[in-house]
């Protein structure tokens, strides 16, 4: 049994690094493509976009999510801004009413069918060539939408823009953690991005061309993550997505770990789902490293960091164990022993020295991640915050969403 | 488009992979091995101690207890049965560790029997345990008497402590079985002053029968004698 579990063990450790390396090959083959601009892009031309703000009970956010709209360095005639009340129950209705005035807004109501029916009905609605989508708890950068922008007018044939996302003023533990996810995110969507295997454009703010829906079909519920479902459609047509590393986007995170665990099951839910739905793409070669890489690396982080998880929910009981063991032999009297520091008792098994490349290559990627976000102190410790946060309670959100899509996969099984 | 994939740098990051997992595993069995030597080392100085010991005692007789080294009574042979257990336990069962394992219970064997003589003869205030455990089958009391001999050993340093694995294939230790008809099925067992303890001994058991026997030793060593106790007097 032992040496099972260390088969599976090495198994997955080696791929976890071979995923790094790869990540790492990939920054040193185009480091140098990775600009990040200071100053206002200019565009030869501004084609009409379209901007959907779906709301739903957002009182509280959409006000600054318009505005920041308003404020985008960008014709404010070209850019056409939606308001989709989707059956809210607080005061979104009369918030984002008042906006209905100003000539480039259009506000809807309609009843609560999801995120992906107000998104729907934008589509529906828009005219222009180009479509996006806010979420209305994040804000854009001014420069967010021309920058993004210049990358379709670059290259033709780029269908999806996908921008950066970084955490919105973080003020809690819980989000100072999420920060360090969202900048080493930004690594690895970038690494993603020039290897044309990007799968999430996120909800807040990829810039689609409207070609991508003409040609697709609309949004679908996609187990609640609709801009994941969009983005393997669009691979599996090969249809290119970039991504834009100076395009900042402001998003607020979840404040508490109870509401970070709820979204982040959410997404690795979706994620599991939406892999086994487009089961069919992953190792053809045709679907490019979106089908050999993304998919399966994915997968395999989801198994390794629950797997390592429970090795060290064991080693933790094991040495509790141990102590029980203890006390129950000899009660108070153990003696305390000095500490004699003895380097013949570090452990110097090859998997260690494995999980230091492993963390070695995740440090590059978190660091680099906050030198693309333009944080101010690349090496506040604040990020430190990531490891026990998410070392601890991924491997939670990983199971129970494993646990979820098993149960609901079931009946179809039989 | 996107399907241009890149095979050559899949294979330059497999190689990659591998050549740090290598690398892993080469770490990993150079520092094992340079374990595995200071274990010899440790061993090789024990085992020349022990032999000067026994030489120095046998040239000098009964005629000075004074001169008598005390360099087995020291902590090494404890530390080093440390090291071998956790050796066992994180490099694997290797063969090199069995045989450091077999020459350490030799070690240990020479030691009590040395040691005995030298306690009968010069007097030294000192206790043995002989004890012996299991480390083929999941044995929890014998992880728990070990915990309880540590802590004995810590507080009586004049308590010298034998511990012997029973599966130990060496043929000193297998007549050390016959001789006080130790029995797997019995594990943990103790040996105190020639009797036998079979199955798990409380901290309280073990104390007060190792503070009756320095008492003993006390009233058959008058105050004032000559004979001290070489660990004492060096």
């Amino acid at each position: 049994m032992t040496s099972i579990l260390n088969v599976i063990l090495y198994i997955l450790t080696f791929l976890s690094v071979y995923v790094q390396v790869f990540f790492f090959v990939t920054f040193l083959e185009n480091r140098k493509k990775i600009i990040i601009r200071n100053s206002k892009t200019k565009l030869i031309s501004y084609p009409s976009v379209t901007i959907v703000v779906p709301c739903w009970n957002e009182e509280g956010t959409v006000a600054k999510t318009v505005h920041s709209l308003l404020d985008l360095d960008y014709p404010q005639d070209k850019v056409k801004i939606f308001l989709i009340n989707d059956g809210s129950t607080d005061d979104t209705k009369n918030v984002i009413d008042k906006f209905a005035e100003i000539p480039n807004i259009k506000v809807f109501h309609k009843e609560n069918g999801g995120k992906f029916t107000a998104l729907n009905l934008g589509l529906e609605k828009s005219e222009t060539d180009f479509f996006g989508c806010l979420d209305a708890d994040s804000f854009v950068d001014p420069e967010a939408l021309v920058r993004i922008m210049s990358y379709f007018e670059k290259d033709s044939l780029t269908m999806a823009v996908a921008p950066a996302v970084v955490v919105h003023n973080p003020r809690s533990i819980v989000q100072f953690a999420q920060q360090t996810d969202y900048s080493m995110g930004l690594f690895f969507k970038k690494m993603l991005g020039f290897l044309g295997a990007i799968n999430v454009t996120p909800g807040p703010f990829t810039i689609f061309r409207k070609k991508v829906f003409n040609d697709l079909g609309p949004y679908k519920h996609a187990h609640s993550t609709e801009d994941m479902e969009i983005a393997y459609r669009m691979q599996k047509h090969n249809y290119k997505i970039e991504n834009c590393n100076d395009a900042f986007v402001y998003t607020n995170t979840p404040e508490t770990i109870k509401k970070l665990y709820k979204q982040r099951l959410r997404w690795i839910y979706g994620f599991l789902n939406n892999t086994l739905d487009y089961r069919g793409v992953l190792f053809r070669r045709k679907y490019g490293n979106f089908a050999l890489f993304t998919l399966p690396m994915g997968v395999i982080s989801i198994f390794s960091v629950s797997y390592l998880f429970g090795k060290i929910v064991y080693d933790v009981g094991h040495f509790f164990y141990f102590k029980v063991l203890q006390f129950k032999a000899v009660g108070f009297n153990f003696k305390v022993s000095n500490f004699n520091f003895d380097p013949f008792f570090i452990n110097t098994e090859s998997f260690i020295f494995l999980i230091i490349v492993v963390y070695s290559l995740v440090m590059f990627a978190i660091l680099f991640g906050r030198k693309m976000a333009k944080e101010k102190n690349i090496f506040s410790l604040n990020m430190l915050y990531f490891f026990p946060i998410f070392g601890i309670v991924a491997p939670l959100w990983f199971l129970k969403a494993i646990y979820n899509t098993i149960l609901s996969r079931k009946p179809s099984w039989r | 488009m996107n399907n241009n994939i890149d095979w050559k740098k899949y294979l330059i990051v497999l190689l990659i992979t591998t050549g740090l997992f290598f690398t892993a595993i080469y770490l990993s069995n150079y520092f094992g091995d340079k374990k595995i030597n200071q274990l010899k080392t440790i061993q090789d100085q024990i085992a020349i101690d022990i032999l000067s010991s026994e030489t120095q005692f046998s040239l000098l007789s009964e005629l000075s207890c004074k001169n008598i080294s005390d360099a087995v009574f020291s902590s090494e042979l404890a530390e080093l049965g440390n090291k071998l257990e956790w050796s066992q336990e994180n490099l694997g069962a290797t063969s090199e560790v069995s045989y450091l394992k077999k020459y350490y219970s030799l070690l240990q064997i020479k030691d009590y029997l040395l040691a005995k003589r030298i306690s009968a003869r010069c007097g030294v205030k000192s206790a043995f345990i002989l004890y012996f455990y299991t480390t083929a089958v999941n044995c929890t009391l014998c992880q728990e008497e070990s915990l309880v001999l540590s802590t004995l050993r810590a507080k009586y340093p004049e308590l010298r402590v034998y511990s012997f694995d029973y599966s130990t294939d060496l043929s000193a230790v297998t007549s050390m079985l016959q001789i006080y008809k130790i029995k797997d099925t019995a594990l943990p067992a103790m040996v105190i002053d020639d009797s036998v303890f079979s199955g798990f001994q409380t901290l309280e058991n073990l104390e007060a029968y190792i503070k009756g026997s320095f008492k003993l030793q006390e009233s058959a060593t008058p105050a004032g004698n000559s004979k001290s106790s070489p660990a004492k007097s060096l």
